[in-house]
């Protein structure tokens, strides 16, 4: 009875760093179309969230229920999971001012980042 | 349609949906998608549930339900509402739903995307569950989801490859665009067999219908089809599928009033016929109608009494004053009353009713009272039209069905106001005849296919113990009914018993000459006798004068001494002698 809330306390911890920013990039094999959008994905958030963002990586093709808990139906898909609220992008991702706005990064990220600063 | 097609002819794949397997020569195109597409609110995703659950049900397909539109929940709601349940059937693997929620204001695009993750579900839900039919229902909304038009448009043609390729018979619904068939033209990616529905509103009351507007390699219904959603789904009416190839019989039944039956050759109706009873108001239709149910009861037969007019108590109530008891067989399951306005719904939902109730009821007599009330809901060819197919129906079924009509006075009486009379197979007319200040009932077979009727009129006389069929008097002032009748009867047997007095009279004159006669021969006899025996005296008187002659000459001859002979003769000899 006592081990369950130990691991429930380690995201709690691991939530204030890295875990600020839950990306998860949904796919569907590795086509060039998510092979660029994860290239797309991570450069812009080495650029804009280094060191407070996670990517998860989903291959529907190996878990295909995953699609219809998130209502993925176009891929490539990014579920922004945290910050809440969850937010959805789909694409490629290689147009990265809508990337930033999709995701709400430019803000956030400013104020974010000047707020973890002071 | 060209030669080079190979002439294997089209795999179908029969929906269950009643009507609609015939008018499309089996179903919708195997393996391949089908583009169902209508206004809001037609059926399209009854339809399409419809031919999912009766693809697991009657065919052991099991299918996949994707849906745009209606989560999960709703979507068991609805096909519980078919009395199916969804939720068992996904229990037991033969259905998988995957609800796809598309809001634009979730989405953000950014880039080239595919709908591979639809591909996927589908993909997974289609293997989960080994579907051979599947639905999207609507997948358009990905338009309105969605706003890079191009990809969605490649993608949809490839999903609809991908379908035929998995050799999915399935069904991708359309909302009606404004001078298209759908809304984004669906109907161009799915091109083998198109589907529209419809749902209008005349005067209030609403009609679906159904065309095949295209169906690639098959032959099809080319018409608009009325259909008809109700507790059991849809049912399709097809108006022409049926054709004229219904079995006949020999075997006839009573119209459960003896004379008439006389009239139609001794033995009533045939067995599956159609009659058509017609006259203008108060002729007696209903009671006719009444009889043949009655005696359809009596035979033990089931008989189905569909009235627009009265209420079931009242038909009973007024035909017990005929002396007809109907409610016992109301009591015993034998007659079924089903009472509806005509304007309680459109006439395809009256078909359909009608339909449910015979299928229900399995009755082998069908009574519709009267058909010319459905005028309030239709046109004379809806009517003429909705009437064929039940006439057909009906036929197919073996049931022998009597359709009254009301005519209005006025008209013509050999017009039936629905224009139907060739389709039945016997007409009774029932007319007013007007004599004498009243108004008698008249009733004469008009036409009766296949028997030998008679050509007169009867009159058609209500009592309280049922109906008589009374011959009518033709006359020089013509048809003689009612009272003229009873005067013409009268002064008939006034002169029959006349001609009898007649007969009477002269018999006994004759008689009285007879015996005048014998008197005379008596009278004779006895003169005859009289003389006879005088005669005989007069011998004997004769003869004894001639003795005492004979004596007295002895004795004188004894007082003369003389010897005497031994007899007159000897004496007379000697005498002669000398």
């Amino acid at each position: 009875m006592k081990r369950p809330p130990r691991p429930k306390k380690k995201p709690a911890k691991v939530l204030s760093d890295r875990d600020a920013w839950i990306l998860k990039l949904y796919v569907a094999g590795q086509t060039p179309r998510s092979i660029a959008a994860f290239a797309n994905l991570k450069q812009v958030c080495e650029e804009h969230l280094a060191g407070k963002y996670r990517i998860e990586i989903v291959d529907l093709l190996k878990n295909p229920t995953l699609a219809k808990g998130e209502q993925i139906f176009a891929l490539p898909t990014v579920v922004r999971q945290l910050p809440t609220p969850v937010k959805k992008l789909i694409g490629d991702l290689a147009n990265t001012e809508r990337v930033l706005v999709g995701l709400n990064i430019k803000p956030v990220a400013k104020g974010v980042s000047k707020a973890m600063e002071k | 349609m060209s030669k080079s097609h190979a002439p294997v002819s089209l795999k179908k794949c029969p929906t269950g949906i009643r009507g609609f397997d015939e008018l499309s020569n089996g179903g919708l195109p195997r393996g391949r998608p089908t583009l169902l597409c209508g206004g809001p609110g037609c059926g399209k995703t009854l339809f399409a549930m419809e031919f999912l659950a009766r693809g697991v049900m009657q065919f052991k397909e099991p299918g996949v339900f994707m849906s745009f539109e209606e989560t999960p929940g709703e979507l068991a709601k609805n096909f519980l509402s078919l009395g199916i349940d969804i939720n068992d059937m996904i229990r037991k693997g033969l259905m998988a739903v995957d609800y796809v929620h598309v809001e634009r204001s979730e989405i953000e695009e950014a880039g080239e995307y595919d709908l591979e993750g639809l591909f996927v579900r589908l993909a997974h839900a289609i293997d989960s569950v080994g579907a051979k039919r599947v639905v999207l229902d609507t997948i358009e909304v990905l338009f309105s989801g969605l706003s890079n038009a191009g990809i969605l448009r490649a993608e949809l043609r490839r999903l609809f490859e991908w379908l035929k390729a998995k050799g999915m018979t399935a069904i991708v619904t359309g909302e009606k665009g404004d001078r298209t068939l759908t809304r984004y033209g669906l109907e161009e990616y799915v091109a083998d067999c198109v589907i529209l529905l419809d749902f209008r509103i005349r005067e209030q009351i609403s009609t679906r219908r159904l065309r095949i507007v295209k169906y690639r390699g098959s032959s099809h219904g080319p018409d608009e089809y009325p259909f008809l959603i109700d507790r059991d789904g849809i049912s399709v009416l097809p108006i022409s599928s049926l054709g004229l190839n219904y079995p006949v019989s020999k075997e006839r039944i009573s119209s459960g009033i003896e004379r008439l039956d006389a009239m139609l050759g001794r033995n009533g109706f045939y067995i599956g016929s159609t009659i058509l009873v017609s006259g203008s108001a108060g002729t007696g239709k209903s009671s006719i109608a009444s009889f043949f149910a009655d005696a359809a009861c009596r035979r033990g037969d089931k008989a189905l009494y569909v009235t627009f007019e009265e209420s079931p108590e009242q038909i009973v109530r007024n035909m017990g004053s005929i002396g007809m008891d109907l409610g016992r067989w109301v009591k015993k399951g034998l007659l079924k009353y089903n009472a509806v306005r005509p304007s309680y719904c459109g006439l395809e939902m009256h078909l359909v009713a009608l339909y449910h109730a015979i299928r229900g009821f399995k009755p082998r007599v069908v009574v519709i009272d009267p058909i010319s009330n459905l005028s309030s809901v239709g046109s004379k060819a809806e009517i003429k039209s909705m009437l064929t197919r039940l006439i057909d129906y009906l036929k197919l079924q073996r049931i022998t069905a009597m359709l009254t009509d009301l005519t209005h006075s006025g008209d013509p009486a050999e017009r039936s106001s629905e224009d139907i009379s060739s389709l039945v197979d016997a007409w009774l007319l029932l007319r007013d005849i007007e004599i004498g200040g009243e108004r008698n009932r008249g009733i004469y077979i008009l036409k009766a296919r296949g028997m030998a009727h008679s050509n007169q009129i009867r009159e058609f006389v209500l009592t309280d113990h049922g109906v008589d069929l009374l011959d009518v008097y033709l006359g020089p002032a013509g048809v003689l009914t009612g009272s003229a009748r009873v005067a013409q009867e009268a002064r008939e047997k006034a002169e029959v018993l006349n001609s009898q007095n007649l007969a009477e009279k002269r018999m006994r004159e004759r008689e009285h000459k007879r015996k005048a006669l014998e008197a005379q021969i008596a009278a004779l006899n006895a003169e005859l006798a009289t003389a006879i025996s005088e005669q005989q005296f007069m011998v004997v008187e004769e003869k004894k004068g001639l003795d005492n002659v004979q004596k007295d000459r002895v004795d004188m001859a004894r007082l003369r001494k003389a010897d005497s002979p031994k007899n007159p003769g000897e004496r007379k000899r000697k005498e002669g002698g000398k």
